[in-house]
């Protein structure tokens, strides 16, 4: 039963780690949002498994939240803010694939080698799960730093907290997890909201505007 | 039942949350700016209180040494920019730039801002202060992006993701630092509390600890404002209101150097841990002197200012990370000093920019002939923070360079370069800006000028004489900082 527990949380960590590269060659953004809700949906499996296996109720709550925002109200807004801003048809130039899929190979043995002999003392569930979190956020930033438009961008940013989360479950007891996690509920409302209301394309060169003043037109 | 005593640290909290629900339903900005200044003044006179009186340690919040220091200094900062912050914001609704709805907003904002900065710093518990952070980057990034103007929103953008990555960096690190205190304080809260971690920091694993800084540096690091991670910091100080850049400056680049300082401390106490000095040392000294370079390049009178920041926040870093007492004492008088001149210098140059229409230095000309207020107090702080004499500023530098000379001479010599660097630049801006054939002006402002000559007059008073009381003070807390 113990070798079970281990396999599992194993499996779902290391499946978190196999979508985030997923997410790093998606050029279409409908298949990025995909994508980005089977994200979600394996970190609340693997949170819901580690509330179950630490006998930790409040975890649930961590893993419907996942579930309920991040692969349902997320997707769902950023589908509706595509199709409004008319960029869901668009194919993102993702520059140099295999350079990208390397340095994610990268960033993961970098990953293993920082965490596995630092954490020697912590027990091996927690050890191995904070390996792959670190990977996760280290894909995630690539992520962001490899992608131009906005909302790419924007999911770059949840999958590295969900690496975030991830950790902080993996971490046994650690208090303040389902605070931490409606915190960052709260900031990824506001940045989605935010490209939603200004309109953000790119990420520092356009704020177009100028569609934001036709649409108040009328209240002027 | 059992009712709990009032206390000080409490009414911290609980008046900028209370005024801040207020604010957000009263309209008419004289009674909302009114309210503001109230609120902010009564914040500061209980942060005096908890000079006297010290509440027990609780789970969530405490009081010690460090952060009454920083308390009382923000809640100060914080009282004296809701002052400026009223005559500046009446001029912006005159001109129109702002509409009474968003002035509604930005007094709402500014409360949550306090009471989040005074959650950070009071807090006694590595989550909770990270919420906090948090929460203080939110409503400052709505603040930033008030005017709605493209490059205001872009501003606003780009230190949003910033920051967002900085937090949740700075959040991994934290979850580490449980991890090394689970095995030592068991599962739960204790894991988390600064009391606890303190006390018991000798037996965590150092590995872990090590790698928990350096994600903690970084992720502070960015809301500190530390090269590399600083490209928010120019565009956010010079497309928000005025106001807020002297509160991004004066307080919430401290808020999260106390971050970094708490965390520094806990690695202090581990001996087998790497010293977090070397680290704080160089992203110290590369800030100070890309900061200094850059400083000639502005065209903008609030980047400028902006990158000035930059580069003191840089100074006050490597201060802390020599370590030492003195080396300490110099960069908290630093920090102080900083923040009192950059709040009043903003105060300065956000009325001038009113006057004048136009933020570019370029445009703006012999300031002390045609508006000799403003020229002059904008003259005597540039000369304060390029750290001249006889001004706190150059006092506090002065030690930092001194220390630095008695123990690593080689650190000195780039130092001492990134100072003189970053001097040249204000020096020649300031006699560009302050003197010669003065240039047009749109208009006239009701400016308030009590907050401003009153920071400067402080700086003035602690670089001619620094009040023992203090000194004491300060000296102990440099002490604990290790």
């Amino acid at each position: 039963m113990e070798n079970l527990s281990f396999d599992v949380a194993h499996l779902l960590a290391g499946g978190l780690v196999l979508v985030s590269f997923t997410l790093l060659y998606q050029n279409r953004m409908t298949g990025l949002i995909n994508i980005f809700t089977l994200h979600a949906i394996v970190l609340s499996l693997s949170v819901a498994w580690q509330a179950y296996s630490q006998h930790a109720p409040h975890l649930y709550l961590t893993a419907a939240i996942a579930v309920l925002f991040k692969a349902v109200i997320i997707p769902l807004s950023l589908q509706r803010i595509m199709v409004r801003l008319r960029i869901h048809r668009d194919i993102e130039v993702v520059g140099g694939v295999g350079m990208t899929m390397l340095l994610g190979i990268c960033l993961v043995a970098l990953s293993l080698v920082v965490m596995l002999p630092a954490t020697a003392a912590a027990d091996p569930l927690a050890r191995e799960d904070l390996a792959f979190a670190l990977s996760v956020v280290l894909l995630g930033l690539l992520m962001m730093v490899t992608r131009r438009n906005a909302i790419s961008q924007v999911i770059g940013f949840m999958s590295l907290e969900n690496g975030l989360i991830l950790a902080a479950t993996g971490a046994k007891g650690m208090p303040l997890v389902v605070e931490i996690s409606v915190a960052f509920s709260v900031l990824i409302a506001f940045i989605v909201i935010g490209i939603f209301l200004f309109r953000i394309r790119e990420r520092f060169d356009t704020v177009d505007i100028q569609e934001l003043d036709r649409v108040r037109g009328g209240r002027r | 039942m059992n009712i709990p005593a009032f206390e000080p640290v409490d009414a911290l909290l609980i008046v900028p949350a209370l005024s801040a629900v207020i604010l957000a339903f009263l309209s008419g900005y004289r009674l909302t700016s009114y309210v503001n200044f109230v609120s902010s003044g009564v914040a500061f006179f209980f942060a005096c209180a908890l000079l006297f009186h010290r509440p027990a340690a609780g789970n969530y919040l405490f009081v010690d040494d460090l952060n009454v220091v920083f308390v009382v200094l923000s809640t100060f900062i914080g009282f004296t920019t809701s002052a400026y912050s009223a005559s500046y914001i009446g001029h912006e609704i005159e001109t129109g730039k702002l509409s009474p709805a968003h002035v509604r907003f930005y007094h709402a904002m500014y409360q949550s801002m306090m009471f989040a900065m005074n959650l950070a710093l009071l807090a006694n518990n590595i989550g909770l202060m990270w919420v906090a952070v948090e929460f203080a980057t939110l409503t400052t990034v709505l603040m930033v992006g008030i005017y709605r103007t493209p490059e205001a929103l872009e501003a606003a953008w780009k230190y949003f993701i910033l920051g967002s990555v900085g937090i949740a960096l700075a959040l991994f690190g934290t979850i580490l630092v449980y991890m090394s205190a689970e095995p030592v304080l068991g599962e739960g809260y204790d894991a988390m509390v600064w009391t606890s971690l303190m006390q018991h920091a000798p037996a965590f694993s150092p590995r872990l600890l090590n790698v928990a800084f350096v994600f903690l540096m970084l992720g502070y690091g960015t809301k500190v404002g530390l090269v590399p991670m600083h490209a928010w910091l120019p565009d956010a100080h010079a497309e928000g209101p005025t106001p807020i850049s002297a509160v991004l400056s004066g307080l919430l680049l401290n808020v999260a150097l106390y971050a970094v300082l708490r965390f520094k401390m806990l690695l202090a106490a581990n001996t087998a841990a790497i010293a977090p000095g070397p680290l704080m040392i160089a992203l110290g000294l590369a800030s100070l002197i890309f900061a200094g370079f850059m400083l000639y390049r502005r065209d903008d009178i609030k980047r400028l200012f902006a990158y000035s920041s930059i580069e003191h926040m840089g100074i006050i870093t490597f201060a802390f990370g020599m370590g030492g007492p003195l080396a300490n004492f110099a960069g908290l008088l630093h920090m102080t000093m900083h923040s009192l001149t950059k709040s009043a210098i903003f105060f300065a140059v956000g009325h001038i920019a009113q006057v004048k229409g136009t933020q570019k230095l370029a445009n703006i000309r012999g300031l002390t002939e045609s508006h000799p207020v403003l020229g002059w107090a904008l003259v005597a702080g540039v000369m304060a923070i390029a750290g001249l004499p006889p001004f706190g500023v150059f006092m506090s530098e002065f030690l930092v360079v001194s220390s630095t000379f008695a123990r690593q001479p080689l650190l000195a010599i780039p130092l001492a370069f990134g100072l003189l660097v970053a001097f040249g630049a204000l020096l020649m801006r300031l006699i560009e800006l302050a003197f010669g054939e003065p240039s047009e002006s749109i208009g006239e402002v009701e400016a308030s000028v009590v907050p401003l000559y009153f920071h400067l007059a402080l700086v003035l008073l602690v670089g001619l004489w620094l009040e023992p009381h203090v000194a004491a003070w300060f000296q102990n807390v440099a002490a604990s900082l290790g």
